[in-house]
């Protein structure tokens, strides 16, 4: 490796367990005196109902703590240390100023039933966010409410079968392409629907025939992701719609790849009739090694009435919450969502604007475009067409010399990159799908290139080098197998000598 | 664009590099009637310092715990958190990472991972938990859906001392697959009613339901439902909204509980108007294969050395697709996080102690509270660090009253049950003074 590698091996620290620190009687807390009469717990809940101890619960001091988190932070890879082109994963650069402003005690210190009239700044963010979703997106009506993406899905086709239902029908099932990713299909399958795959084209994305011919009034939705796991727009996505909603189908849209169309061109004008958005991938909410996330769904007027409760209204200059939704699914988690997170999004469309947001899907199209440009030769393109946001790659010129695709990813952390999305989506072998957002600049996309040149010339040279890989990380390739037959979830105290 | 580095520049010479003359070819895909020919209507780029100014008068609007005095809990609590807690997560490593599919560099994040499932089954006194899920109502449901492939069965019964909001979700998540739902009502003491659990529980049920403390702040007797439920070959989930109870009270795991779901924000994790919070997960050994979420799992790397792994993939979506024990992908990692440097920091006797502080402050208030004229007890059995107190005078007036000496007093229960429509449910935590809750007393009528 040459020396313009950033992957490099500073001091690492060892760090055991918690439980493995520390001493009995050792604290790291500190609590004002009681200021009320002592009383024992056994006068006030009966003993049976009570515990003693809590065996095996740490006893560490504060700077013992802090040393323990900080050191283990120092095994990570993070966006804040590299780059990370893990398709249809968006790891966008997270700005500070949004983790500050979702600390605001004003924020972060008030409580989800607190009266209306004192949380009025809470839902005013919420419903101008509302509103900034629902021009992105080309929609009418947004929630805010789900956790995640799947949550979000889970709540869209929700939506769609209140619909139907409403109409006299539920429908039995789903259409989904086989490139989706695979919370589609558990997705629909949480929602009592039967999952109908259809195949991609040989362009990489899906043919109206295709759906045409499986479409009929047993269909309740088609899922489709756009752009798509190839990283391929989905350009026949007007018509599919058009011979959905004649069947009085209905269009859902994965959004989990909006980033690279927002301000370019909005899901609402193709005839997509829901989506959901990851404002942890397109909206730069930390990932926070998964999770949490935030999933809002917005939708057409005619779903509107099936929304979960509550919504944000505005009369007057008064935000409010409403319950006041007949046809509502429910509620689909407690409160009013995952507002810490929603700040943050909020935040960051603030921060960029319409002229921002624009840039960010060009450039992340353009910085795709430009690895794919620049591995083309060295590694196999399946698809040879421009991308969108994200490039797929697979590893046949490698599998001749007995280096895959795991190895290809493993091989990069050396040179100190985070692999990309790998294996994925399911319909290229081998996939390796790239995904650099807009977030890195052209030095940093030269250097990852000439790493995985340098690894594609290693495959053919140096074998073993690429196969064992990584040589860098403080561990090496862990034994995966043993963890799921011999399954250790949890640490128990050694048994004492003797027992 | 402060957050993109490449310029019109830096562009131009990657289309060169790409060989095409704008980046309007590369949208050539997306077809030109339907391309958006404005700019979005969202107002125009914030500066910092502009942003900043905008949310600080939008946070200004909003009553904070540090201007008012809050006895509101219902699920969500206002406990102390150590500082470290935010220092610790702001490190980027923590705070922008990704999922740990690659282990040999997400060992930080695997390793904490795995500190909270064991401490998670030390609290609850249960052998396994996930990594975390979304937070308590959409745990609970998970729960249901758990029991149903456990048992096969499609029928559950639910005690009306859960969060109603639990409630709600595990409805809406339950009509998708056609549940029977049936609802158990409470005692005069406040827990739930044996009695009407009792003919409710057939063959056909999956699971039972039941929240300690429950929604009235009462402790359950955990022990005699699970033996209700297990007669009948059905679960016994026990819902936890307020985990911090747990530094006191018998684990469920000690009482017969199946499965553990609840809500985790007690735990170091600030209000934040509802969240982002904490799904808490836990269950038995023999029921790991049926276990919804993302778990770590200890092993060894090449060398021997001990090392984590995300493990049993094959219950989960990306293999399983239709056929998953889930539909969920993610967990909560940053914010289980949270709860695990709160549990660590607090330890075996901090935990203890904050839960004692929170049953003696919650008790002098309840005692003194329910002498006050016009104002008893609506329920006589224990309770943990909440309690509900029947009034006169409408509560909603009551409140109102309140919020003019800058006290939040509580939740008006009408909103939930209608039949209590004349009580409040009020929280005492040990971030109360005996000072604001003398100033409790004197604003409900009290003498001191």
């Amino acid at each position: 490796m040459s020396e313009t590698t950033v992957g490099t091996r500073g001091l690492v620290f060892n760090e055991p367990l918690i439980f493995e620190r520390g001493s009995a009687g050792r604290v790291g807390y500190s609590l004002p005196a009681l200021d009320v009469p002592a009383k024992k717990a056994e006068r006030l809940i009966p003993a049976a109902l009570l515990r003693e101890d809590i065996p095996g619960f740490p006893e560490v001091s504060e700077v013992e703590v802090v040393r323990h988190f900080t050191r283990m932070s120092q095994w990570n890879y993070a966006i804040d240390t590299g780059m990370y082109p893990l398709g249809s994963c968006t790891m966008k650069y997270n700005p500070r100023i949004n983790e500050d402003m979702a600390r605001l005690p004003g924020f972060a210190r008030i409580h989800p039933y607190q009266p209306e009239e004192l949380s009025q700044g809470a839902l005013q963010l919420l419903w101008e966010l509302e509103r900034d979703l629902a021009e992105i997106c080309g929609m009418d009506r947004v929630t805010l409410q789900p956790s995640a993406g799947a949550h979000g899905e889970l709540t869209g086709i929700m939506l769609i079968r209140a619909y139907h239902e409403a109409k006299g029908n539920p429908r039995q099932k789903v259409i989904i392409p086989e490139s989706a990713h695979g919370t589609n299909p558990a997705t629909s399958a949480v929602c009592g629907y039967q999952v109908l795959p259809v195949k991609s084209g040989p362009r990489g994305v899906v043919e109206p025939q295709a759906v045409a011919e499986v479409m009929d009034e047993n269909v309740a939705a088609v899922m489709l992701t756009n752009p798509n796991t190839l990283g391929l727009f989905e350009d026949h996505i007007v018509e599919i719609a058009k011979i959905v909603h004649a069947k009085g189908g209905q269009v859902y849209c994965d959004g989990a790849n909006l980033n690279a169309i927002v301000g370019v061109v909005r899901p609402g004008d193709l005839g997509i009739d829901v989506i959901h958005m990851n404002v942890h991938k397109t909206f730069s909410t930390p990932h926070g090694g998964g999770g949490p996330g935030g999933g809002p769904v917005a939708v057409k007027r005619h779903l509107a009435p099936f929304l979960p409760v509550p919504t944000v209204e505005k009369k007057g200059e008064r935000f409010s919450l409403s319950f006041n939704l007949p046809k509502s699914i429910g509620k689909v988690r407690s409160f009013t969502g995952s507002f810490g997170v929603l700040v943050r999004a909020f935040a960051y469309i603030r921060s960029l604007g319409p002229d921002g947001l624009r840039r960010v899907a060009e450039v992340a199209v353009i910085n795709a475009n430009y690895i794919l440009s620049q591995l083309k030769g060295a590694y196999h393109l399946p698809y040879e067409r421009h991308c969108m946001h994200e490039c797929v790659f697979d590893d046949a010129l490698q599998v001749p010399d007995n280096v895959k695709t795991l190895d290809i990813a493993k091989r990069l952390m050396d040179y100190g990159f985070h692999p990309p999305t790998i294996y994925f989506p399911l319909i290229v072998h081998g996939a390796l799908m790239i995904e650099p957002t807009e977030s890195e600049s052209k030095e940093t996309l030269d250097q990852f290139i000439a790493a995985m040149k340098a690894i594609a010339r290693e495959a053919k040279e140096q074998g073993d080098l690429v196969r064992e890989a990584p040589h860098t990380p403080r561990v090496s390739r862990m034994d995966e197998t043993r963890a799921a037959r011999q399954p250790n979830l949890r640490w128990r105290p050694k048994a004492p000598p003797g027992t | 664009m402060r957050y993109i580095p490449n310029t019109e520049a830096d562009c131009q010479a990657m289309l060169a590099a790409i060989g095409v003359q704008s980046v309007d070819e590369l949208f050539a895909d997306v077809p030109a009637e339907v391309r958006l020919k404005r700019p979005l209507r969202i107002p125009a780029a914030a500066s910092e310092a502009d942003l900043v100014a905008y949310l600080r008068a939008l946070a200004a609007k909003n009553a904070d715990a540090d201007r008012y005095t809050l006895f509101l809990g219902a699920g969500c609590y206002n406990h102390f958190t150590p500082a470290i807690i935010g220092h610790l997560i702001s490190r980027g490593e923590f705070l922008t990472s990704y999922t740990p599919y690659q282990p040999e560099i997400s060992q930080g994040t695997l390793q904490a991972m795995y500190e909270y499932q064991t401490l998670i089954c030390q609290l609850t006194g249960m052998e396994v938990s996930n990594a975390s899920m979304y937070e308590g109502a959409s745990a609970t449901a998970e729960a249901i859906l758990m029991a149903h492939r456990v048992t096969g069965r499609r029928e559950v019964v639910v005690a009306q001392g859960v969060h109603p909001e639990y409630r709600q979700v595990t409805r809406t998540y339950a009509q998708q697959i056609q549940f029977t739902f049936h609802e158990a009502g409470y005692t005069p003491a406040g827990g739930t009613d044996l009695a009407q659990v009792q003919p409710l529980l057939t063959d056909r049920v999956a699971c039972l339901v039941v929240q300690s403390p429950n929604f009235f702040g009462v402790v359950e007797d955990l022990t005699a439902l699970a033996a209700a439920a297990h007669a009948v070959g059905a679960l016994l989930v026990v819902a936890v909204a307020e985990p911090v109870a747990l530094g006191l009270l018998k684990p469920p795991g000690e009482c017969g509980a199946d499965i553990v779901a609840g809500e985790g924000q007690s735990l170091g994790i600030p209000m934040s108007y509802g969240g982002p919070y904490l799904g808490v997960f836990a269950t038995l050994e023999k029921y790991i294969r049926q276990l919804p979420g993302r778990v770590v799992g200890a092993t060894a790397d090449r060398e021997g050395r001990t090392g984590y792994v995300l493990t049993l993939a094959t219950r989960e979506q990306h293999i399983r697709r239709e056929k998953a024990t889930s539909n969920i992908c993610t967990s909560q990692a940053l914010i289980a996080l949270m709860a695990t440097i709160y549990m660590e920091t607090l330890g075996r006797q901090g935990l203890r102690q904050v839960a004692l502080q929170n049953l003696q402050k919650a008790a002098y208030a309840k005692e003194r509270l329910a002498k006050v004229k016009g104002c008893s007890l609506r329920f006589s059995g224990p309770t943990f660090n909440e309690f509900v107190l029947q009034v006169r005078r409408k509560p909603a007036d009551i409140l109102g009253g309140l919020l003019r000496k800058q006290i939040i007093g509580g939740l008006d229960l009408g909103r939930f049950y209608p039949e209590l429509a004349d009580c409040l449910l009020v929280c005492v935590t040990e971030q109360n003074s005996r000072e604001q809750i003398d100033a409790l007393i004197a604003a409900m009528g009290g003498g001191r």
